[in-house]
């Protein structure tokens, strides 16, 4: 079955996109490397990007960690503060 | 103590908070604007956090350094929104017995927060502006 998840975008991938929320269509039982190809392949320029990690409700997430639908889904570009 | 902050750092607060008749050293790291970057003229900085998660990242900075050193109390200050040349960005001090705990507590503190903790920087020049570390 299909669902979709919404995704957080914050600094450099927020002006890339346009946006500060996305859904983004994914299979149940879809994991975090599977959300980061979708995103890649929805959005080109994501690809310039040094590197893109996904935090999970609050918490940086491994490739292999599986999403579900209520999950607080964020996309972290290259952090900067200080 | 740990904040996200809109408003202006209040450095004294931040002094009165730390000491503790215990402490015989309280170090300060404070981050400030500068005026250019890499000699290009900035006119101005754009915060920006993932609050939640900002927070939870700064206190586990905190923690793991209370876990090194003997601190007594800490406190970790970070601004968001649009910040002018000499504003303070972000506070960190730090009140140990003695100085090296002090001085090595308050530089691990700004190290890793640079390394993780989800803030976000933009430049913004006079003709342009960029996502600091964003680009290879």
């Amino acid at each position: 079955m299909d669902s979709s998840v919404s995704v957080l975008l914050f600094g450099i991938t927020r002006d890339l996109t346009g946006q500060s929320t996305v859904s983004v269509p994914l299979s149940e039982g879809a994991s975090v490397g599977d959300l980061l190809s979708q995103l890649h392949q929805n959005y080109p320029p994501l690809a310039e990007i040094r590197s893109l990690l996904i935090a999970v409700n609050g918490e940086y997430a491994e490739p292999e960690q599986l999403l579900a639908h209520h999950d607080e889904i964020a996309l972290i570009p290259p952090v900067s503060g200080g | 103590m740990i904040a996200l902050t809109s408003e202006p750092i209040d450095v004294a607060a931040a002094l009165t908070f730390l000491q503790s008749e215990q402490a015989g050293a309280i170090d300060f790291f404070l981050g400030v604007v500068r005026d250019n970057t890499q000699e290009r003229p900035v006119d101005r900085l754009e915060y920006e956090a993932y609050d939640r998660m900002a927070i939870s990242e700064m206190q586990k900075i905190a923690d793991d350094a209370q876990q090194q050193w003997p601190i007594l109390r800490y406190i970790i200050i970070h601004r968001k929104g649009t910040l002018q040349i000499g504003e303070i960005a972000v506070l960190i001090g730090v009140a140990t017995p003695h100085r090296a705990a002090a001085f090595e507590a308050c530089r691990y503190i700004i190290d890793t927060i640079k390394q993780t903790v989800p803030i976000w920087k933009k430049e913004v020049f006079t003709d342009g502006e960029s996502w600091v570390n964003a680009h290879p």
